[in-house]
């Protein structure tokens, strides 16, 4: 079997940052002394004068993004997630959501497969924050080739948006024909027994999944939620009916990300059985990446167990 | 300036004057104190120091104007309506369920606003957000902020300050409304700010002081400003004010901060205007 080519979106972050840069002259780039992991210094090096580095203060970048914004220019604020969504959630509230500004927000370093530097950076919750602001976009791409689809198609839309990117490298599943558009949902596998509805790096174990439950005969449709919100409601409720069991799957907590967003929607307009497959309200530790998802369950292996569950199988 | 220009700048600051009256008595809410003590800033700001078009509030290359102490919404909202954004009679619906007149400065609702605002320690940082837009951008527009001293607690401000002197924010001007009162109390005993000018000046801002009340002493300042540019230095000056300034029974009280006037002190403060205003006729 060929060696699966792997990339960390936050390497697409900043390559699509370079890419559009050369055509975007009003694109510029904040981060908060962490170009090197966030990787907008691959931006930097192509264009420094429109990388402001603002320091170790994510609080003063959010709002300096805000300003830029009014002034016709489309601000990139990098940082992880924990500090973007985390220490800057106010300023996000009501500094770019309140007024709805044309600010893009590149957090990097989502959920615990940050890894070695433990439960202080492996932020689970960001989904949950930024959802709960009026007219936030928020997306988490599954792969390289779509996490520079977003970045482009973020640029191209008006108004506020969050955007997770990972620190491990991933599989690389899209091909580069594969279009993304913000708030529509892909099914990757067509199936009728049980939806599973996946974002982010948790996307590739789903695929894996669908294939171990084909093994064992069960027919699973796989969803690539890349947009959390809006959600595709359409996409979901469509699963619901036809499949009648859901799996969601994120690298997030269960409480207020994809599972929700989709339990919430099911419960009032078509209740079937979920399952919510996420960190279980708790903090992460250190450790190797892949190590920390196997332990919490982020992983083919527990999406197959769960399904089967669901199934009563 | 020329003592004609003075007494129309003194003129237009009791009718702003007027204008928070009425707007906090129309809301029955709302924040005299600090409005007040900003009033001949707000007057000068848009009575003579900035470039804007009324007409055209959203003009690309007008100076901006952000509101960092938003609470003080009333002096901004009056001296807009003063300057044409929009008629005078909306100011007593204030904060009215209906109203374009939100609580704190709203940029899509209000003309004239820059930059929504409200949630203290966060309008310097807008603000140099836009000068640094405006440099990028190779463009001559003066970006303002107007802070209060108790907002200076809060620790986004400096992380602002060292931006824009990082980052040669020349086009940055920041006012501090210096009236020594907050909520709780007295500035000094709920949380010391003070020595505002060292800190300031410690993180790079060219500082200045005046007062607050005094046309010809902002002018001085604001020219100051304007000789800074090229100097790579944001100018930061210091208005020596009084909370609750021209109104008797609300100068240098903490408890009207955040406390609208009833009829009976409405139609007293009014009287007062209209005595200071006979005054400027003499």
């Amino acid at each position: 079997m060929a060696e699966v080519k792997k990339v960390a979106t936050r390497d697409s972050y900043g390559n699509a940052l370079k890419a559009l840069g050369a055509e975007k002259e009003n694109l510029v780039v904040l981060d908060a002394d962490l170009a090197g992991a966030t990787k907008t210094n691959i931006f930097q090096k192509a264009y420094p004068h429109r990388h402001f580095d603002c320091g170790i203060a994510e609080a003063n970048m959010i709002d300096v993004a805000a300003g830029l914004s009014t002034m016709g220019l489309v601000p990139f604020a990098a940082t992880f997630a924990m500090f973007a969504a985390g220490r800057a959630y106010e300023q996000v509230r009501n500094t770019v959501g309140y007024p709805h500004l044309n600010v893009k927000i590149g957090a990097t370093h989502g959920g615990i497969s940050v890894g070695e530097d433990g439960a202080s950076h492996q932020c689970c919750e960001d989904f949950a924050l930024m959802r709960t602001i009026p007219g936030m976009t928020v997306m988490c791409p599954a792969d390289d080739v779509e996490a520079r689809q977003m970045v482009r198609a973020a640029y191209e839309m008006e108004g506020p948006v969050y955007m997770r990117f990972g620190r491990a490298a991933t599989p690389v599943f899209h091909e580069e024909g594969y279009r993304f558009e913000i708030g529509k949902g892909e099914v990757l596998q067509d199936g009728g027994d049980v939806a599973i509805i996946a974002t982010g790096i948790m996307v590739p174990e789903a695929i894996e999944a669908g294939k171990a439950l084909a093994e064992a005969g069960i027919s699973a449709r796989i969803i690539n939620m890349a947009t959390i919100k809006p959600l595709d409601e359409a996409l979901v409720l469509q699963a619901a009916k036809e499949c009648g069991r859901i799996v969601t799957v994120e690298e997030h907590s269960v409480i207020g990300g994809l599972g929700e967003a989709v339990c919430s929607l099911l419960s009032e307009q078509y209740p079937v059985p979920v399952k919510r497959i996420g960190v279980n309200d708790a903090f992460g530790h250190s450790g190797p990446a892949a190590a920390l998802l196997e332990q919490f369950g982020l992983c083919a292996g527990n999406i197959v167990a769960q399904a089967k569950a669901l199934l009563g199988k | 300036m020329t003592p004609e220009e003075k007494k129309a700048l003194q003129q237009t600051a009791v009718s702003v004057r007027e204008g928070i009256l009425t707007s906090t008595h129309g809301a029955k809410a709302g924040h005299p104190g600090g409005s007040l003590s900003a009033a001949e800033v707000f007057t000068y700001l848009y009575g003579k120091e900035m470039r804007v078009d009324p007409k055209n509030p959203r003009w690309e290359d007008r100076d901006r104007f952000v509101l960092s102490k938003g609470h003080t919404a009333p002096g901004l909202y009056a001296a807009l309506a003063l300057r044409g954004y929009f008629p005078v009679e909306e100011l007593p619906r204030l904060r009215h369920i209906d109203s374009f007149l939100q609580g704190h400065p709203n940029m899509n609702t209000v003309p004239g606003v820059d930059m929504s605002t409200g949630s203290l320690g966060q309008g310097l940082s807008a603000a140099a957000g836009m000068a640094k837009g405006a440099k990028y951008l190779a463009k001559d527009i003066n970006v303002y902020a107007l802070l209060g001293d108790g907002e200076l607690a809060e620790g986004q401000i400096w992380e602002a300050a060292m931006f824009a002197a990082h980052y040669k924010l020349d086009n940055l001007c920041i006012i501090v409304d210096i009236n020594g009162l907050q909520i709780d109390g007295r500035t000094c005993d709920v949380m010391n700010t003070e020595p505002v000018d060292a800190k300031f000046a410690a993180f790079g801002c060219d500082v200045v002081k005046a007062d607050g009340h005094d046309f010809e002493a902002l002018e001085a300042a604001f020219a100051r400003f304007h000789g800074n540019k090229g100097s790579g230095k944001p100018t930061c000056i210091l208005l020596k004010t009084i909370k609750g300034k021209g109104i008797s029974y609300m100068e240098d009280n903490a408890g009207w901060h955040g406390k609208a006037p009833n009829d009976e002190e409405y139609a007293k403060g009014m009287a007062e205007l209209a005595e200071a205003r006979k005054a400027l006729e003499v």
